[in-house]
């Protein structure tokens, strides 16, 4: 099974580098964008587990080691296998 | 009393602390290896500056699996004495010793150079050679020393002292342009609730000579000393 995590900064954290990609667009003329977050993509390969299993395993991982639940937040998809 | 100095791969002020220790202050130090599971009786743990596993994740966020580190965790949680200075600051909030969390400096630059701090709270056994309000001069450098922490705990930081060391002008001012990574409350250090464990972005170690343009780095080595050293002395009010 191949899952995605995708790690980004809580709404309620400020993402300098997300503000300054904006400002880059903007000076490209991109003014429909009004916001820009930036994040981290982790895929993991994963072997004898079932999918309920996964589903307790990667929110375990994800919390205690790929983000910092204290700026961080994730959301995770299975990309290939059940 | 023995400092013990931990010796993660990429870090690079591991001996800049040793010879600050050991050569400045005159107090037997030794290196600790990451890997090694034996703190070897030191009395206070030093957390050096530095890259620690490239920062890889995030920063401070791999090193905290290192063998030795769980060592620490223990000898803190007994009530060990631990300083964390820049990237072992860092190392400190992943671990969960102190809280909080470092965000990226809130300019996106690399910030090397002199910063004043103040002395928030001198009742601390990192400070009780200072007095409250004294500024030091330290030199800084640093990507991600952006302190933040969640409404709620830094209340609680606040509330209960822990606050070691704000960001300040040279006359003592907390001003935005002194604070300048960003920092909330324009922390620059903190302790945690038992007071053994102290944070700190800015580098005493680098300010413990004359040499080096400054000795107000050793007011907080200074401190450490009595207070392991003499436990019943009185800190100053």
């Amino acid at each position: 099974m191949k899952v995605r995590i995708l790690v980004s900064f809580k709404d309620s954290v400020l993402d300098p580098q997300g503000q300054t990609v904006k400002n880059a667009l903007h000076t490209l003329g991109y003014d429909a964008v009004t916001d820009v977050r930036q994040g981290k993509v982790f895929e993991l390969d994963l072997e004898g587990l079932t999918r309920q299993q996964a589903e307790a395993l990667v929110p375990e991982i994800s919390r205690r080691v790929l983000a910092n639940p204290i700026i961080e937040k994730f959301e995770w998809d299975i990309l290939k296998g059940r | 009393m023995k400092f013990g100095v931990v010796q993660f791969p990429g870090s690079n002020c591991d001996f800049d602390a040793y010879h600050a220790l050991r050569h400045a202050m005159k107090r037997p130090t030794v290196m600790l290896w990451h890997k090694d599971h034996d703190l070897q009786g030191v009395d206070c743990v030093v957390l050096p500056g530095g890259f620690a596993y490239g920062d890889y994740l995030r920063v401070g966020a791999i090193a905290r699996f290192s063998p030795l580190m769980q060592q620490v965790k223990a000898f803190a949680r007994g009530g060990g004495h631990v300083i964390g200075i820049c990237n072992g600051f860092q190392v400190l909030l992943e671990l969960g010793l102190l809280p909080g969390a470092m965000l990226r400096n809130k300019n996106l630059k690399f910030l090397c150079q002199p910063v004043h701090i103040r002395i928030e709270n001198a009742r601390t056994d990192f400070t009780r050679a200072g007095r409250k309000g004294q500024v030091l001069r330290v030199p800084i450098a640093h990507f991600d020393g952006n302190y933040y922490a969640p409404a709620r705990t830094l209340n609680e930081v606040e509330a209960n002292g822990e606050v070691v060391f704000r960001y300040c002008d040279a006359d003592g001012k907390v001003t935005d342009e002194a604070n300048v990574n960003g920092s909330l409350h324009a922390i620059a250090g903190i302790r945690n609730a038992a007071g053994n464990v102290l944070g700190m972005m800015p580098h005493p170690e680098r300010a413990a000579e004359a040499l080096l343009g400054s000795t107000d780095g050793r007011t907080v080595f200074e401190s450490l000393i009595l207070s392991l050293e003499r436990p019943g002395a009185k800190a100053r009010p």
